[in-house]
């Protein structure tokens, strides 16, 4: 993968995180007036599927942003090697991707 | 007369009191701030105190000028952390309480005292995809080029650059990652982009956008905010980004 | 250095630690959610312990970074997208208005859960 290609990818997934977070915000917000219990939390996560479809498409952009974010950082910051900060970004990008999904699975009430 | 001859006419009038100068001497392996004290003077620049210093303390300073009118770049050099033009950095503005510090510039490694090696300033530029391709023949005529036009405009507000490396001495990035092209390469290469002369639009893109290039720009600013000419690098870098993805997109207008 | 005190130079920094907190987060915060496979009761524990002061103030300083991100980032896709209005124009602006706006929805945040 090329740095041009990160450099795309790391824009396009901040265009499309941008509203997602917006609405991720107005949902955290909205929460806390209207109650943080597992029963309060869960019946809205799991009353509809586009409660995880969005989370899910969140988790994948989140995926695709953070691990380059992390790249640059470590390359600029530490004196860590190309090779160790690229094998740290897969390895973020792995852990983002199956620890979201998982968590989105989690709210979604299937697993029930 | 020699060059610590200390009867020779002196060229402005002393306003009173003295300066103190910490000039950092050394070279690649190593070196440290010495101190020397010269009379103030009216209209007293930097250059003036280093070249003062140089003729009557220490006829071994190696530094660098040229023009010494602002025009040439050469005497680009970190006067209290901030790389300037020595010859157009007047001292009352810039001591601090009677002092100042003069430093080799930063981002380049140093030959001797304040002259550094600028060989990795001017590979990148070649590296950025900095170099002219023409596309016509002594025989065909002249192109047409509006200066009005808003390819031209981009051009022009980027090619006034004089490579003295104050810009790449500003950036943070540089000094981060060794790869990093730098904003006078990547600026260059935007002067390119918006010539409709150069033949090598392609090559010139994919190298300004590859390892080292455009991406790595985070638009803190420190290099416009530093050129001496007013050029703008973090606007010619933002300004590669958007013709980048564009193209990436297959809508990029010429 | 004197060419870093000024507005951009804060920004892209507030951009790369609260990018920097909140990857950090994540990974917690996935595993927290994950809470609720193991039933109903064990994620209520959590949601229990998150209700003390400092959880609520540590949750409310990543509602402050997650605002400071996304402002700050909207501003860099604006600078990388959009003709520059000036050449030496970074749009300072948007900094003060993003700080502020991310104070904001902290704000909301501390109005929810006080």
């Amino acid at each position: 993968m090329s740095e041009r290609q990160l450099f795309v990818l790391q824009r396009l997934s901040a265009l499309v995180m941008a509203p997602m977070v917006l609405l991720h915000l107005g949902v955290i917000l909205y929460a806390t007036r209207t109650g943080l219990s597992a029963e309060a939390i869960l019946t809205r996560t799991g009353s509809t599927w586009l409660w995880p479809a969005f989370y899910a498409a969140f988790v994948l952009a989140v995926t695709v942003h953070v691990p380059i974010g992390v790249r640059n950082v470590l390359r600029e910051w530490t004196p860590l090697s190309r090779g160790a900060v690229n094998g740290i970004a897969i390895a973020a990008a792995a852990a983002c991707l199956i620890l979201g999904l998982r968590a989105v699975w989690a709210i979604s009430g299937w697993a029930a | 007369m020699t060059a610590t001859d200390t009867t020779a006419p002196v060229p402005a009038t002393p306003r009173g009191g003295t300066l103190t100068v910490r000039l950092w001497r050394g070279d690649a392996s190593g070196g440290d701030y010495q101190t020397y004290s010269v009379p103030r003077r009216d209209n007293q620049t930097v250059l003036d105190v280093v070249t003062e210093v140089q003729r009557r303390q220490a006829p071994d300073l190696a530094y660098r000028f040229a023009c010494r009118v602002g025009v040439c770049g050469s005497c680009a050099m970190m006067v209290n952390d901030t790389p300037r033009w020595t010859c157009r950095t007047h001292v009352s503005k810039v001591a601090e309480g009677g002092t100042i510090t003069v430093a080799p510039l930063r981002n380049l490694p140093v030959i001797r005292d304040l002259a550094t090696d600028m060989t990795d300033f001017f590979d990148k530029w070649q590296k950025a995809g900095g170099r002219f391709q023409g596309s016509a023949t002594r025989d065909e005529p002249m192109a047409q080029v509006d200066p009005s036009s808003k390819a031209r405009r981009m051009a022009d507000a980027g090619i006034e650059c004089i490579n003295c490396g104050v810009c790449y001495s500003a950036c943070d990035v540089v000094a981060w990652d060794k790869d990093y092209l730098g904003p006078a390469a990547l600026n260059r290469a935007w002067t390119l982009l918006n010539d409709v002369r150069h033949a090598d639009q392609k090559g010139t893109l994919d190298k300004a956008m590859a390892q080292g290039g455009c991406g790595s720009c985070h638009t803190q600013g420190n290099c416009m905010r530093a050129c001496p000419v007013g050029i703008s690098p973090t606007r010619a870098i933002a300004g590669i980004k958007r013709m980048s993805l564009l193209d990436f997109i297959g809508m990029r207008g010429r | 250095m004197s060419a870093r005190r000024h507005g951009s130079y804060a920004a892209h920094l507030g951009h790369r630690l609260s990018g920097l907190a909140l990857a950090l987060f994540l990974p917690a915060h996935f595993l927290a959610l994950g809470l609720a496979l193991e039933g109903a009761d064990t994620f209520d524990a959590f949601l229990a312990f998150a209700e003390m002061p400092l959880v609520k103030a540590a949750e409310w300083g990543l509602v402050v970074l997650l605002g400071l991100h996304l402002f700050f980032g909207l501003r860099l896709l604006l600078l990388e997208m959009l003709p520059w209005r000036d050449p030496s124009d970074d749009r300072p602006a948007l900094i003060g208005w993003g700080a502020a706006a991310a104070l904001v929805l902290g704000g909301v945040f501390l109005w929810g859960v006080i």
